[in-house]
């Protein structure tokens, strides 16, 4: 299953749930005062946000004004490129190898799924895998790490709980250094943003990386919560003034949330979203596809 | 931003125009609602709860006499506050008790939202309550999450009861067994997270319910929750029938409008909230508190209650003299640490002011060893520096930094951060009052 139809499984069941359906408005009648207001809850229902909606939405009457559009059937698609455009600026990332992926977040989004994930799909390609627990805080979090490692027939570097999480990472490099390990996932303790001392640890991490293998391909992903708000603006903020945040792995899709919480992201920093989440099973990890995922918003 | 910004400033300059006195028109209460509106959205309120609510505040607030006091906008703010706090309900945080023991409690939720870490905040509060707590491991689909719930278990002395990944229904039964034969008296059952939609897991929780019979139900819901929170919540409780909602993580800096949705849609009570990762970290919920956090406000009401518990009013007054004369000597901020401390940790005082969370405060700046320094620093002083710094110079320094057992850098941030509290101040001055 694709994730078109993965997310869209995911939607019908809750069909009667969701208020509004954003194509319904679309079939047809007037660009009146009540379309703008049916389509600003429908955004708003959405996560988008009260900002980033405004601006969606004086975007889109600019656009009316200057093609002359006088019917809903016409604005559709001109919403749609308008949303596209705003996810498309910044692309996805082309890999080059050794490469280096670590995940951080805000506690409870998903990051050791999604990176169990990302190890299975590395290791489908062939690569060598190895997962790294510098989660060493939250109880029981390297065991949840290394089910997922046999999940995936990868290796797994862990030490004990309480260790230093730096020190976890300097262990995990050396060790893959001397195996010529190709993919080296880095899995980090859940943290709220506004945490200073635990931000300056993702830091540490960072150094760490840079200054063991400087030459690897580094990348810095941020883990976000679909069903979280807007929130998630301030913890991609947050995260990136940090450690300089390169894409956004958005996770849980396959609830009822949307995760329009991104184009109020969009709308302030320029990170690509590389990777969705849309389900518990190992093969749930999807590239991001900004028309199947403002296609999912609009169904 | 500067410190007391957001929507009371935003309003204020709507009002700034207006100084009518008496009652409130219905074009004062548009153009505010506007902001209050967007306010709440940003906060995560559900757009139809924002829409209802601002409906039927609005038609309350027209004709409202304007106090004394307020300028019209914080009038409006007022009324809004007071609905707020009314919709949220109280802050009861009782739990029901089984008429035979033990009472079982059941913990639900999606993915990620903090049930394993709450059950064992949960052990531990009813711990210190002289409760007889029992917690058992329900969770039999996520890697390790029995493994978690017993460390958890261990860090608050509180045996967990599991079976693997045998039926959570039937170890849920076992362990009420296991309970009255060993006299614990209640039993918290962690559940998997799912999600709302998913018929068989939530099919599962239906049949531990009817199984166990819970006295509660709680509902675990994250507090960054956006829009979906409605959909959540009313999804369990149709379910479920839950008896009540634990917010986690409101240690972050969300606004935490779900909890205004929830308790609208659901119309259960918000009963804790967790706070921190430590297991102590569980609180009742405040729904005075709540109100100005989603109003974006911070936790002024709470702020200024401390002050005045901490500072005497003659205290509060010559202080202000000082600050207005521009003469605040080293004395005076020796005397304001000491103030500061009084109210209690100084991270969790500037957590509530609003706004502070855009200051470049480092921890460093907050750490109270570092206060214990700057005061050991002021006391080797002599009175006469301690009126004017400026005579400190570098044998000054050395004397004063080997009188208190510091260094001479110490002593230097020490003026440094006092030339910043005064230059503070002077900003401080042009503001004539709270805004709220």
């Amino acid at each position: 299953m694709g994730i078109f139809a993965k997310i869209k499984a995911g939607l019908k069941k809750t069909k009667d749930v969701i208020a509004f359906k954003l194509n319904k408005l679309f079939t047809g009648g007037v660009l009146d005062d009540e379309f703008y207001e049916e389509l600003e809850y429908a955004l708003l229902s959405s996560d988008v946000g009260a900002v980033a909606t405004e601006r969606l939405l004086d975007e889109l009457k600019a656009a009316v004004d200057k093609k002359l559009l006088r019917d809903r059937s016409q604005v559709k698609d001109e919403l749609k490129e308008i949303m596209r455009e705003i996810l498309d600026e910044n692309e996805m990332p082309s890999y080059e190898y050794p490469l280096i992926l670590m995940v951080s977040g805000v506690n409870g989004v998903g990051k050791t799924t999604a990176l169990g994930k990302l190890a299975k799909k590395f290791k489908s390609e062939g690569k060598s895998v190895m997962l790294v627990a510098a989660d060493t805080f939250r109880a029981a979090a390297a065991d949840q790490l290394e089910i997922w490692a046999k999940r995936a027939d990868v290796r797994i570097v862990r030490q004990a709980e309480g260790a230093d999480p730096g020190s976890v990472v300097y262990d995990a490099l050396q060790s893959a250094k001397s195996h010529n390990t190709d993919v080296i996932l880095i899995d980090t303790a859940g943290r709220l943003q506004n945490k200073k001392n635990l931000m300056e640890e993702l830091k540490k991490i960072t150094r760490i990386v840079n200054r063991e293998m400087p030459d690897a391909a580094y990348y810095n992903y941020i883990v976000l919560d679909a069903t979280t708000g807007q929130n998630a603006v301030s913890q991609v903020e947050a995260f990136n003034e940090a450690v300089d945040i390169d894409g956004i792995i958005l996770t849980k899709l396959d609830g009822t949330a949307k995760g329009g919480v991104v184009f109020a992201i969009e709308g302030e920093l320029s990170v690509p979203i590389v990777y969705i989440g849309v389900g518990e099973g190992i093969d749930d990890l999807q590239d991001f596809d900004s028309v199947q995922f403002i296609d999912a918003i609009f169904d | 931003m500067a410190l007391f910004s957001g929507l009371s400033e935003r309003l204020n300059h709507i009002f700034s125009k207006m100084r009518n006195r008496g009652k409130l028109t219905e074009l004062e209460i548009k153009q505010a609602m506007r902001e209050i509106r967007i306010a709440l959205l940003e906060a995560d309120v559900n757009f139809k709860v924002v829409k209802d609510f601002i409906a039927s505040v609005s038609e309350k607030a027209v004709g409202e006499d304007i106090l004394n006091s307020l300028t019209p906008g914080q009038q409006v703010i007022k009324i809004v506050n007071d609905e707020l706090i009314a919709l949220m309900g109280s802050s009861n945080s009782k739990l029901a008790v089984a008429s035979k023991p033990p009472t079982v409690i059941m913990m639900c939720g999606l993915q990620g939202a903090g049930k394993t870490t709450f059950c064992g905040k949960l052990a531990q509060f009813l711990t210190k309550q002289g409760k007889k707590p029992m917690l058992v491991g329900c969770d039999i689909y996520r890697p390790a999450a029995i493994n978690q719930l017993k460390v958890v278990g261990r860090s608050v002395n509180t045996p967990v009861f599991e079976k693997g990944t045998q039926n959570p229904v039937r170890t849920a039964k076992e362990a009420i067994a296991e309970a009255s034969y060993k006299g614990y008296d209640t039993v918290i059952l962690d559940t998997a997270g799912r999600l709302h939609i998913d018929e068989a897991l939530m099919t599962e929780l239906k049949d531990i319910k009817s199984e166990v019979s819970p006295a509660e139900i709680l509902l675990v819901v994250d507090s960054m929750t956006g829009q979906d929170a409605v959909t959540v919540a009313s999804s369990f409780n149709e379910q479920l029938d839950i008896t009540g909602v634990v917010l986690t993580k409101l240690d972050g800096d969300t606004r935490g409008g779900a909890a205004l949705s929830i308790r609208a849609v659901t119309g259960k009570p918000i009963k804790f909230c967790g706070t921190g990762e430590k297991t102590g970290d569980i609180e009742p919920f405040y729904p005075d508190r709540m109100a100005s956090r989603i109003l974006g406000m911070g936790d002024v009401l709470t702020l200024i209650e401390k002050a005045q518990e901490a500072v005497t009013e003659e205290q509060a007054k010559a202080m202000e003299k000082k600050i207005r004369e521009n003469t605040f000597t080293l004395d005076d901020f020796l005397q304001q640490t000491e103030n500061l401390k009084k109210m209690g940790n100084i991270s969790d005082i500037l957590a509530m002011v609003p706004g502070a969370a855009n200051l470049k405060i480092s921890e460093k700046d907050l750490d109270e060893k570092r206060m214990e320094h700057f005061k050991a620093i002021i006391r080797s002083m002599t009175m006469k520096e301690r009126e004017n710094p400026d005579i400190i110079k570098a044998s000054r320094k050395k004397r004063i930094a080997d009188g208190s057992g510091t260094s001479i850098q110490e002593v230097n941030q020490l003026l440094k951060q006092f030339e910043q509290s005064k230059t503070l101040m002077k900003n401080m001055k042009g503001k004539k009052r709270f805004p709220f």
